[in-house]
């Protein structure tokens, strides 16, 4: 896609506009979906990097499937969880490349899960945005491994919804990764507020800085609502990210090598070793 | 001339190498050659054995279901092998680790104490190279020349200094064998 | 090409493939193939390439797939378990068009199987082995030298018909030293360019690695655009040799299988019986054209395997009913003998005469 030009008026100055990163065309995801939000906040930060011309997106199965459609990147589709595994091909390949996987539940933390982990234990120099709602969207409203205990889906139907004791209990992806020496960043974030997604923002972002300065996997959380598969509207959606999804998915940077870099020299400072 | 030899032992014997270095000192006399080993657990301490293939023509199968000779390290080879041999085919025996007579009565046998001239020589891993200088003198598919040509070609750096001593396990194995042929 | 040097097969065809300019390879350990990941983990660092010892399979092919999206030549190895795990990727690959080599070391299957020799991935690897309408080319080298000579061509083909491509070995293969010479290697720089590749969308559109089309009409396009493909490669890559074409009688094997065949075919010629070989190359496209050379002479044909009957299909199919075409296999890890071979010759000869 390539943007269109417009006629300024004199004395005014654009701050808002479509990220290059991004396509413009209309999206295929349910009104009141945050996915949008999401790809912006990626495009923006693509943008602010310079990153959009040396960029490769890996798009698993998920409703996000048809990413390469509305980010203007090179892109390659990847199976069912496989997008870790794409991206460490694409990025031995191509060490100078801006490389990232854009990931559902589903996807990351069911099929995926060996892929993710073994990309974070040997340190991939990949970006991995990681969309949690808490549902299969795409396939219509199953279960998923982040699924809340009680929460209904499809698959973990009335009266009960989700059961520990015959589906175990929702797996909190970053505090597993943020013990892997080779994840560099680890941060949940959640696109329920203004002030939540501009926090996120600043997660993307340290992500993607993780890659470029070489200091290992990086990877983002986002806590994001599936109104439709929930059956709520879209604000009550949002607001039931706040009161259910995160006292289990807690919001917070759980590694940064930067600030491990920085705790440690202050140990060492102080004389005490680091552990 | 189509030879298949199978070389069994214990694993640790040296019968791959064995068997290598006949297929090196034949590619280097312009033969052709096959080595096949058996693979699988039996690799890690077990009994092993590979198959050797010393041809004038392009080697047909690499395995040796009929060899015309056999070298037997241990007994449990013997046991393992002695059916298969062709009728007038070699039959060498390491006297050393395997006490049992052979049934055979229609093939040539060659008896040699590698385990024990090998030891005289002061290093037991030689064992191989007795029991191959006895089959040598006893079946010349390759000269013994090529043998010690081969390992100097093929040892690392930090194994040349044994090579004298492997030439002197050659020759001892083709003395044991002498009387008997 | 170069001196003669002896090598075991497995690490002659990881050195073919460095040769041939593949750099990434992406691998995890099961028997009899391990010599391939050994050798590639020391080899590749040494010309700047990369070894990553992968979680999975799962994970090393779709390794695989990223690499070659990004315009690399690339491959993985591995052995019948392991390549059943390989096959989602496969067909994401030929979906995407994207070329790698996949190397299989057949063991007996199914199940975990043994880790002898075997042949009975046959149609797994003919026929396209995951889910869809696709072909991969495959080929059944006989000795080390052939494995090494077509690893080159696979290669070349991979990239030529954005395509992945599958070497049927054996346990056998892979484990036995003989003599190869191996080719000069080519020079990266002269492999042919990849616009198509993910390298970053750089002064151009963006170039996209798909095999979505949720439109049926668009999905049916793709395969038709696919089956077009395929059907050049099967007109112009059949490879096969034909030994003793003028006899009445033909053996057809592949792989290891014939060089005991072929000892077999010594013998009964030996006898006088009028006894030939067809010996498929590539097994995928199956060359039929060989075939057409002989069978309006000949009497018969005997398919031997290491399986209970799975290329004697594509036999029938090339003979379709202008002679009898019997079979004999051993499976499991069993290898026939020549022994064994000559009986079912002399059986297919005096079952005619009688």
């Amino acid at each position: 896609m390539v943007d269109k030009e417009f006629e300024r008026p004199k004395g005014t100055e654009i701050v808002y506009e479509r990220p290059k990163s991004l396509t413009d065309v209309v999206t295929h995801y349910c009104p009141g979906c945050t996915h949008g939000i999401a790809h912006r906040l990626v495009a923006e930060v693509l943008d602010e990097l310079d990153a959009r011309e040396r960029a490769v997106l890996v798009a698993p199965v998920g409703c996000s499937v048809l990413a390469y459609n509305y980010f203007n990147l090179d892109t390659q589709q990847a199976a069912h969880g496989r997008a870790p595994a794409v991206a460490t091909g694409i990025k031995r390949v191509l060490p100078d490349r801006v490389v990232f996987t854009y990931q559902g539940d589903g996807d990351l933390a069911a099929i995926g899960t060996a892929e993710i982990v073994h990309a974070a234990v040997r340190g991939e120099r990949i970006t991995v945005i990681f969309i949690n709602n808490a549902i299969f969207g795409m396939t219509g409203g199953q279960m998923a491994p982040t699924t809340l205990l009680g929460q209904e889906t499809t698959t973990s139907p009335k009266p009960t919804g989700r059961l520990a004791e015959r589906a175990g209990y929702p797996i909190r992806v970053c505090e597993m990764l943020s013990q892997l020496d080779g994840a560099a960043y680890v941060a949940r974030g959640s696109l329920s507020s203004p002030q939540n997604i501009a926090k996120a923002k600043r997660h993307i972002r340290k992500a993607f800085q993780a890659q470029l300065e070489g200091h290992g996997l990086g990877i983002v959380e986002l806590l994001s609502s599936c109104n439709v598969g929930w059956k709520m509207s879209p604000v009550d959606a949002l607001k039931w990210i706040d009161s259910h999804m995160v006292p289990v998915f807690p919001l917070g940077v759980f590694k940064d090598w930067s600030a491990a870099g920085v705790e440690a020299a202050r140990l060492a400072d102080s004389g005490v070793a680091a552990g | 001339m189509n030879l298949g030899v199978i070389m069994a032992g214990f694993g640790g014997q040296g019968v791959m190498s064995m068997g290598q270095v006949v297929c090196y000192a034949g590619l280097a006399e312009g033969k052709e050659v096959s080595w096949l080993p058996s693979y699988g657990p039996e690799m890690r301490g077990g009994t092993a054995n590979c198959a050797v293939v010393v041809s004038d023509a392009p080697v047909g199968s690499p395995l040796v279901a009929r060899p015309d000779a056999v070298i037997i390290m241990n007994r449990p080879s013997l046991e393992k092998f002695e059916a298969a041999l062709k009728p007038g085919g070699l039959l060498v025996i390491n006297s050393s680790l395997c006490d049992k007579e052979p049934s055979r009565r229609d093939v040539r046998v060659v008896k040699v104490a590698a385990t024990d001239l090998a030891n005289d020589l002061g290093d037991i891993r030689v064992a191989n190279m007795v029991a191959l200088g006895a089959f040598l003198a006893a079946c010349p598919v390759v000269k013994p020349d090529s043998i010690v040509d081969a390992l100097k070609k093929n040892l690392p750096p930090h194994h040349q200094k044994l090579i004298p001593l492997n030439k002197l396990a050659l020759e001892r194995g083709a003395e044991a064998a002498a009387g008997q042929l | 090409m170069g001196q003669r040097v002896l090598m075991k097969g497995n690490e002659a065809l990881a050195e073919a493939a460095v040769r041939a300019g593949c750099r990434f390879f992406f691998g995890y350990p099961i028997t009899p193939q391990n010599e391939i990941p050994e050798y590639m983990s020391r080899r590749l660092p040494e010309v700047g390439g990369t070894f990553i010892q992968a979680e999975s399979e799962l994970a090393a092919i779709n390794m695989v797939y990223g690499a070659a999206g990004a315009g690399a030549r690339a491959m993985t190895s591995s052995s019948s378990p392991g390549v059943s795990l390989k096959q989602e990727g496969i067909s994401y690959m030929a979906a995407a068009e994207l070329p790698g080599v996949v190397v299989n070391m057949v063991r007996g299957g199914p199940g975990l199987g043994g880790i002898q020799p075997a042949q009975s991935d046959y149609y797994q690897a003919t026929r396209g082995g995951g889910h869809g309408d696709y072909r991969t080319i495959v080929f059944g080298p006989a000795t080390v030298q052939e494995g090494v000579d077509v690893m080159s061509k696979a290669f070349e083909l991979a990239d030529k018909y954005r395509t992945p491509v599958v070497i049927l070995g054996d346990g056998m293969m892979g484990q036995m030293m003989e003599p190869v010479s191996l080719p000069e290697p080519l020079e990266l720089a002269k492999l042919p360019l990849k616009p198509w590749a993910t390298t970053g969308a750089k002064g151009r559109r963006p170039n996209i690695i798909n095999s979505l089309f949720l439109d049926a009409e668009e999905c049916e396009k793709h395969n038709l655009a696919l089956q077009a493909k395929y059907d050049i490669i099967q007109a112009t890559e059949q490879m096969a040799e034909i030994a003793f074409p003028d006899s009445d009688w033909f053996v057809v094997a592949y792989g290891t299988t014939a060089r005991i065949c072929r000892e077999a075919i010594q013998e009964a010629r030996a006898q006088g019986l009028s006894v030939g070989m067809v010996r498929p190359i590539t097994l995928w496209p199956f060359p039929v054209n060989a075939f057409e050379k002989v069978v309006e002479r000949a009497k018969g044909f005997l398919t031997v395997e290491m399986s209970l009957g799975q290329m004697v299909d594509d036999v029938r199919l090339a003979v379709n009913g202008r002679c009898p075409v019997r079979f004999f296999g051993r499976t499991g890890g069993m290898v026939p003998s020549d022994e064994e071979v000559l009986a079912e010759i002399e059986k297919m000869v005096e079952g005619r005469t009688r």
